[in-house]
């Protein structure tokens, strides 16, 4: 399968089951597309000499496995159940009452309330226990709001230190904020012990207030911001994202990320609303051709603030063509619900955070140690191989078949893709490919 | 090539050793509302 687009002046063509990219001039593209859509090249109004030469060049990429190759055989997913990442849910409440939040405002639909020390030190012993031979683990602090449950982040953290030793293992943690909490002793603890931070935060001041009022319904963003600065500033060369939502509201999102740039965020990721059609916010299959050429307008941006010296990166065009994950790493996706679980303040697994409050993916318990494999064998056999709409499209080796979380919301199926994030995924991975061939054509230049 | 110039040759790994499940879970990174694969390493250095 061939898929051929165009970015900005420049044609490509992806290989996509060797991930090869080609540059094509006007005569190929359209042959190419011809042959795609099952035409005659032949019929193309160019010299027969010139589409024969095409035709060869073709042939001769095709030998070399850079063309239209075949699906390789499936990959085994057999071996070990291994757990690597868990999703902490330290508090199920928060001090900000966003418009949008699927955990319903913090509390995920039921009540509000905190992990105990000894629920999350369960969840890390848990953990360590089911990862098997994996070196490098990954905990998120994630809420409602972490920061509410400090000194249960912080107690853990030096017991999740202490398990790396017994256990010879490495863990990454990371928190997901909204930076109302941060003080200078909690800044320098996250800056310390975080290997990744996601701050919550939506982009201009209107958009963000509008969608992220504190409990008394006032604007969190002058709150938000200078706490969130100077975060960054101390953090040195340490990851963190600047992690923004868009909705109905603000179709107009590239404008929020460049608010974001301004504010001086150098890693930003700004992403559409998950949100039932009946919601005022959400996005609607109307919405995609605007928000594919924000996607544009987007790319257009990045690229020449980066000529100018003035790097920044959204996540979504983020791509490593040259070094970039392997094909059971593509096939399988985020892993939800098999190697990545969440656990509730109570001490319940379910496959991923998105999941948390849906009481037929209750996966068991860390507190008795038990987890249904029936759950977790059926997240396992999820992935591209297994999902009918994603044997055909030329995405699949980028997006590893979407969110399941998405998909069960929207289709009642972790089967079953969500159509609208499909389209989206598809223009972003055109946008991240196109940028990173500019990039590399423009530095050859030099 | 006259028409079509390789700018990125075949980079998907299928050999049967890869897999080692050491890199990071897709959505413990920034997005949290969906699923991107192709942005992430492969923390083994290729050879």
């Amino acid at each position: 399968m061939v898929h051929t687009f165009k970015f900005e002046d420049i044609l490509l063509a992806l290989d996509v089951e060797s991930g090869a990219v080609h540059m094509l001039d006007e005569l190929s593209f359209n042959a190419v597309n011809a042959v795609n859509s099952g035409m005659d090249p032949n019929s193309l109004p160019y010299p027969n000499e010139d589409i024969q030469d095409v035709l060869n060049e073709i042939e001769e990429l095709k030998s070399g496995k850079m063309f239209d190759c075949p699906a390789p055989l499936p990959v085994n997913r057999g071996g070990q159940n291994v757990i690597k990442a868990m999703c902490l849910h330290v508090a199920h409440d928060c001090n900000l009452r966003c418009k949008y939040c699927f955990a319903s405002t913090g509390d995920f639909h039921g009540e509000r309330k905190m992990m105990s020390l000894e629920v999350g030190k369960r969840a890390l012993d848990f953990l360590m226990e089911h990862s098997g031979k994996r070196k490098h683990l990954e905990v998120d602090f994630f809420g409602g709001e972490p920061l509410m449950n400090f000194e249960v982040v912080k107690d853990l953290v030096e017991y999740g230190r202490e398990s790396e030793k017994k256990y010879d293992k490495q863990i990454n943690f990371t928190i997901t904020t909204n930076c109302v909490g941060l003080n200078d002793e909690i800044i320098g603890f996250i800056n310390r012990e975080m290997h990744n931070v996601v701050i919550s935060l939506d982009g201009r001041k209107s958009v963000h207030d509008s969608m992220r009022p504190t409990v008394n319904n006032k604007g969190s963003f002058d709150i938000i911001v200078p706490k969130a600065q100077k975060l960054i500033a101390e953090r040195g060369d340490k990851e963190y994202y600047a992690r923004g939502t868009f909705t109905s509201k603000n179709l107009d999102f590239a404008k929020d990320v460049e608010a974001l740039v301004d504010l001086g965020f150098r890693q930003v990721s700004v992403e559409p609303v998950i949100l039932p059609e009946n919601s005022p916010y959400a996005i609607l299959a109307e919405h995609i051709p605007s928000i594919r050429s924000q996607y544009d307008l987007l790319a257009k941006m990045l690229l020449s603030h980066r000529k100018e010296g003035k790097w920044f990166n959204f996540f979504h065009f983020m791509i490593d063509l040259e070094n970039g994950p392997c094909l059971k790493k593509r096939v399988t996706g985020c892993g939800a619900g098999n190697e990545y679980v969440a656990v509730t303040p109570d001490g319940d697994i379910y496959p991923c955070h998105q999941f948390v409050g849906h009481e037929s993916f209750n996966m068991g318990s860390v507190i008795d140690n038990n987890l249904r494999e029936d759950i977790r064998n059926k997240f396992k056999e999820c992935n591209i191989e297994t999902k009918r709409a994603c044997s055909n499209c030329w995405a699949k080796y980028h997006c590893s078949g979407g969110c399941a979380a998405n998909a069960y919301i929207f289709n009642g199926d972790i089967r079953k893709p969500y159509e609208l994030t499909c389209e989206l995924e598809k223009k972003r991975t055109e946008c991240a490919i196109g940028i990173c061939i500019k990039e590399r054509e423009e530095n050859d230049k030099v | 090539m006259k028409h079509i110039k390789t700018v990125q040759k075949s980079c998907i790994d299928t050999s049967v050793s890869t897999g080692c499940g050491e890199c990071q879970a897709s959505c413990q990174s920034a997005c949290k509302t969906s699923c991107t694969v192709a942005n992430q390493k492969c923390v083994n250095e290729k050879k």
